[in-house]
């Protein structure tokens, strides 16, 4: 086997031990039920622990493998930084589970970190040559600490989630129920996405045009889905394929956005039928499972995974970011999109530190704000590098 | 000023909480409280004593948190803004109409808008600015409002605090030893305290343990850190700190460095590699070929001596020889060259055989520097060119005249005169790219294009930035006082024996309540100590039970 695709393979091996894990989890959560079994529940979260890390340990081995492979960090394009970032997850999850050994936070955080590897794996992986800029040590430090400050914040977000989980009343009609149920919505819809990708990618579809761009200038473009939305002033040059149903002004790439539009039927398809199976929402159904858990604890966690992560954060998408930029550019700071949603990340952690500072702002508030920060974090990942995009991006 | 008297009869200035000696509560809302608010016990911050003057209302404004929190939100939507449409300096254009233009074309009416607004330049607007300054105005105020009650409140703590204050901490407990001799519960719970890296201090019957009191600077500390990156940023606008320059060097030319008197650079060389791979999957989804490896240029550094001229470039000694690479800049006196930007091919000289239309047949060769074109070229005593006009980026004619648009040799064009034995008088000619017009009619001779030669141009900034060290004075001391803030936590833990020898304790950390409960577990072992609570835990129970019967 080379060792690219042993890479791969490991990198598929840690998904399927997450996977396990969180059925793992979901046992040990269910027997915890007061029939005498909470020794039989602390078996199974053990044996869930175990999984998750023999996961871990496979996607290390993806990273090392991959990064021998290409003779540098395996972090230069979205397929790697994504699956970076589920990695880092997932050792911030076994760090705080050594912590606080809260067992309930695995059935958050290892969907949470399936969602994202899955995601990841939908965009090309192919190992590409860098571009000067990226030839840098610098890079290599700075990426990945930010995306192990990053992780450390996610779980915070996971914390929240499981606190809202438990702590809202599914019974009764809320504000908090109806947001609460549009981020499980959401994570269908990241869902969906996988599902249209894999789906279009297995039938081979394919439809090439020219368009015009915003500069006048004639390019060409294809779409692996169906083309709902046309580029600006295109021309179909694939024949038997489905023509365009709307035209979208040069501003807007409609090919990004026809991706965005089959996510969202696809991810609908699969909430509706849930939904009309069951008959219940999926935070009815999630609620009973968490009762057992500690809000008190949960807040704790929360707050504290935001004060372990905000200075490796800081480290790594601030202080290293400008020392390669420095390096690179020769001016540690320039306002490019990327830097700014780092910055803005920031900012709000730090509100959020001080929020918690004056009292009212822990418990179900601080776990929503936990929620809308990994949201940033996760828009600074999807939204900046693939619509946005500035010198960093992945993309462009 | 007024002050309050506590029934220990211990003076407290106004705005006080908890009375700084024994700690008993103050105030109504302190003495309704169940648990009490622990951040600055025992001490008044400015801004709850004074509301007087226009100078205590400000003061008070910044120091308030609620403001505080509000402008680094304010801050943060503001810099969002600026992500929604490029900023200006990442767009090619230079001049206001084009600019304009630009942003209408590419984003249309909100393009335009937004151009309008001058959020195509937010960082440098002035509101900006002024929210950026508010902020660090807000930062210092806070900092000095409550640091220094805090630093008091931190270093006078009495060991003993009153009934009335111990009742309403979070964590506390009150009973009998559950073992042995009540007489040597103190002395065991002090050494189990040592033991867990606690700082114990005794008074009479009560005790204090207490184990990381300097992290409660932390906050403060990176706060100090934050203003003064921000003082470095601003030193940027100090004369002489911050160089910023671009030049253009083509290869085999030397040119004065702007912005470093006395200072000349010569590229040798400009080297462009491509990475000579099949085209990947994304690079096919970006549509592009091939991709860059290697900008790079084989630079000179030379510098004047002392006695030199100004401005002239003799008496030159050469300082440092390097191959200037993006990430490796050259680096000299605090000045660095970086790579920036290259334009390939750039016409270097131009040659022409002045050749008989008719027979085809050439008198000689005449070659045309472009950087230092000759008035006349001489090819033999009867036989000459002379060159009446050079427009080195020819763009038409104006009134019968030729333009040139910029300096540079983009598209060179040329009035030759050409002096032959056949026609000694001289015939002229307008020769550029694919054209030629010959004004006074029919030519005998024209100037043949034959080749051209080519060279590379290098496009190097020049950078000092004599403010970075103070940046990283800055930075570094924000992440030392963030990470003292985070990864250390202020844990207390107040013991007092009754005269029946029971027990009473309580316990406070300003975070990481798991941890301190652990160390209280350890030592309720090893001293006996009677059972404690978590208030907040059993006002969670109430609350889920009040939430139960709603149902
Ligand atoms: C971007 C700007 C800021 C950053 C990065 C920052 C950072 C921090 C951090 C990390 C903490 C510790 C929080 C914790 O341990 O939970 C803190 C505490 C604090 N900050 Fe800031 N801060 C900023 C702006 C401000 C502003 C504008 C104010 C003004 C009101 C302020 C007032 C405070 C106060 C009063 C504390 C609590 C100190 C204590 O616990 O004694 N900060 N800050």
């Amino acid at each position: 086997m080379s060792l690219i695709s042993l890479s791969g393979n490991l990198l598929y091996a840690a998904f399927i031990a997450y996977l396990v894990g969180t059925l793992l989890y979901g046992g040990a959560i269910k027997s915890s039920k007061p029939d005498g079994a909470a020794s039989r529940a602390e078996k199974w979260g053990k044996l869930a622990l175990i999984v998750t890390i023999i996961g871990f340990a496979a996607h290390v081995g993806y990273f090392i493998t991959r990064w021998i492979y290409k003779g540098h960090a395996p972090v230069s394009n979205m397929f790697e930084f994504t699956t970076a970032f589920g990695m880092f997850i997932i050792a911030a999850f076994i760090l705080i589970s050594y912590m606080y050994r809260l067992t309930a936070l695995g059935l958050v955080a290892l969907p949470v970190a399936l969602l994202i590897i899955g995601y990841a794996a939908m965009f090309p992986n192919s190992v590409d040559p860098l571009v000067p800029s990226l030839q840098s040590h610098w890079l290599t430090i700075h990426v990945i600490t930010a995306a192990m400050g990053q992780s450390i914040l996610a779980i915070s977000a996971v914390a929240g989630l499981l606190y809202l989980l438990k702590s809202i009343n599914p019974k009764i009609k809320s504000k908090s129920r109806f947001w609460m149920e549009a981020v499980l919505y959401f994570g269908v819809l990241v869902i969906g996405f996988m599902l249209a990708t894999v789906v279009f990618k297995g039938m081979g579809y394919e439809a090439s045009f020219t368009y015009i761009d915003t500069q006048d200038a004639e390019q060409e473009i294809t779409y692996n889905m169906p083309a709902v939305f046309g580029m600006n002033d295109y021309t179909l040059l694939t024949e038997k394929v489905m023509n365009p149903l709307v035209e979208m002004p040069a501003v807007i790439n409609a090919q990004k956005l026809t991706t965005v539009f089959w996510s969202f039927i696809f991810g609908s398809i699969i909430y509706l039928l849930v939904r009309l199976v069951t008959r219940r929402r999926i935070l009815t159904m999630l609620h009973p499972l968490v009762q057992k858990v500690n809000l008190n604890l949960l807040d704790e966690v929360g707050y504290r995974s935001v004060l372990i992560g905000f200075p490796v954060f800081t480290l790594g998408a601030l202080v290293f970011a400008m020392i390669w930029a420095q390096e690179a550019w020769g001016r540690y700071w320039g306002w490019d999109p990327k830097e700014v949603w780092a910055l803005i990340t920031w900012l709000f952690y730090a509100a959020y530190l001080h929020l918690r500072l004056s009292k009212g702002w822990e418990g179900k508030k601080s776990a929503w704000l936990a929620v809308v920060g990994f949201a940033i974090i996760l828009f600074n990942l999807i939204v900046v590098n693939l619509v946005i995009a500035g010198l960093h991006s992945y993309a462009a | 000023m007024e002050k309050i008297i506590c029934v220990c009869g211990h003076e407290n200035p106004v705005g006080t909480k908890l009375c700084g000696k024994c700690g008993r509560p103050l105030t109504e809302e302190a003495k309704m409280s169940k648990i009490v608010d622990m951040k600055y016990d025992g001490a008044a911050i400015r801004s709850k004593t004074r509301n007087k003057s226009i100078v205590d209302k400000i003061w008070n404004f910044f120091s308030s948190v609620k403001v505080g929190i509000s402008l680094i939100i304010i801050n943060l939507i503001a810099a969002s803004i600026g992500t929604i449409f490029p900023q200006e300096f990442y767009i090619s254009v230079s001049t206001e109409p084009e600019k304009a233009a630009y942003y209408e074309k590419t984003y249309g009416s909100l393009g335009k808008l937004y151009y309008e607004l001058g959020l195509s330049d937010v960082y440098s607007s002035w509101w900006f600015q002024i929210l950026v300054g508010m902020l660090a105005i807000s930062i210092i105020v806070a900092s000095i409002d409550r640091g220094i009650p805090l630093h008091r409140s931190l270093k006078n703590q009495r060991v003993k605090r009153h009934e009335s204050f111990m009742k309403r901490q979070r964590i506390i407990g009150e009973g009998s030893i559950t073992e042995g001799d009540s007489s040597n519960t103190l002395n065991l719970v002090e050494e189990k305290m040592k033991k867990l890296r606690y700082k114990v201090r005794r008074d009479g019957n009560a005790l204090l343990a207490e184990r990381g009191r300097f992290s409660r600077y932390g906050p403060y500390i990176n706060h100090v850190g934050l203003i003064i990156f921000l003082a470095a940023v601003m030193l940027r606008l100090v004369p002489g700190f911050y160089v910023d320059e671009s030049m253009w060097v083509r290869e085999g030319e030397m040119r004065a460095v702007p912005g470093m008197e006395g200072y000349f650079i010569e590229n040798e060389k400009f080297i462009l590699e491509m990475h000579d791979n099949q085209a990947t999957e994304n690079q096919e989804l970006q549509g592009v070929n091939v991709v860059a490896k290697n900008y790079q240029t084989n630079a000179k550094l030379y510098k004047q001596t002392d006695d030199a001229v100004p401005g002239k470039d003799d008496d030159l000694e050469l300082v440092k020889e390097y191959s200037i690479r993006v990430n490796h800049p050259l680096q000299h006196n605090g000045y660095s060259f970086y790579q920036m930007d290259f334009r390939l091919n750039e016409i270097k000289a131009m040659n022409f055989e002045l050749t008989n239309k008719e027979t085809g047949e050439s008198l000689g060769a005449v070659s045309v520097d472009l950087t230092n074109p000759q008035n006349e070229y001489v090819i033999d005593d009867q036989t000459k060119v002379q060159l009446l006009g050079y427009y080195p980026d020819f763009s038409g004619f104006e009134n019968g005249e030729p333009q040139t648009k910029t300096p540079t040799p983009n598209n060179p064009a040329f009035i030759f005169k050409m002096t032959t034995p056949e026609k000694p008088e001289g015939e002229v000619s307008f020769v550029a790219i694919q054209q030629t017009i010959e004004p006074n009619g029919d030519n005998a001779y024209k100037m043949a294009f034959n080749s051209v030669e080519t060279r590379n141009m290098s496009g190097l900034t020049v950078h000092k930035d004599s403010s970075i060290p103070f940046l990283a004075i800055g930075g570094a001391i924000f992440m030392i006082g963030v990470a003292i803030g985070s990864y250390w936590n202020h844990r207390r833990l107040w013991v007092e024996q009754l005269e029946d020898g029971s027990i009473r304790l309580a316990a406070h950390t300003n975070k990481n309540w798991f941890g301190i409960k652990k160390d209280i577990d350890a030592v309720t072992e090893f001293a006996h100590l009677p059972k404690y609570i978590d208030q907040s835990e059993n006002d969670d129970a109430e609350k889920e039970k009040e939430g139960d019967s709603t149902l």
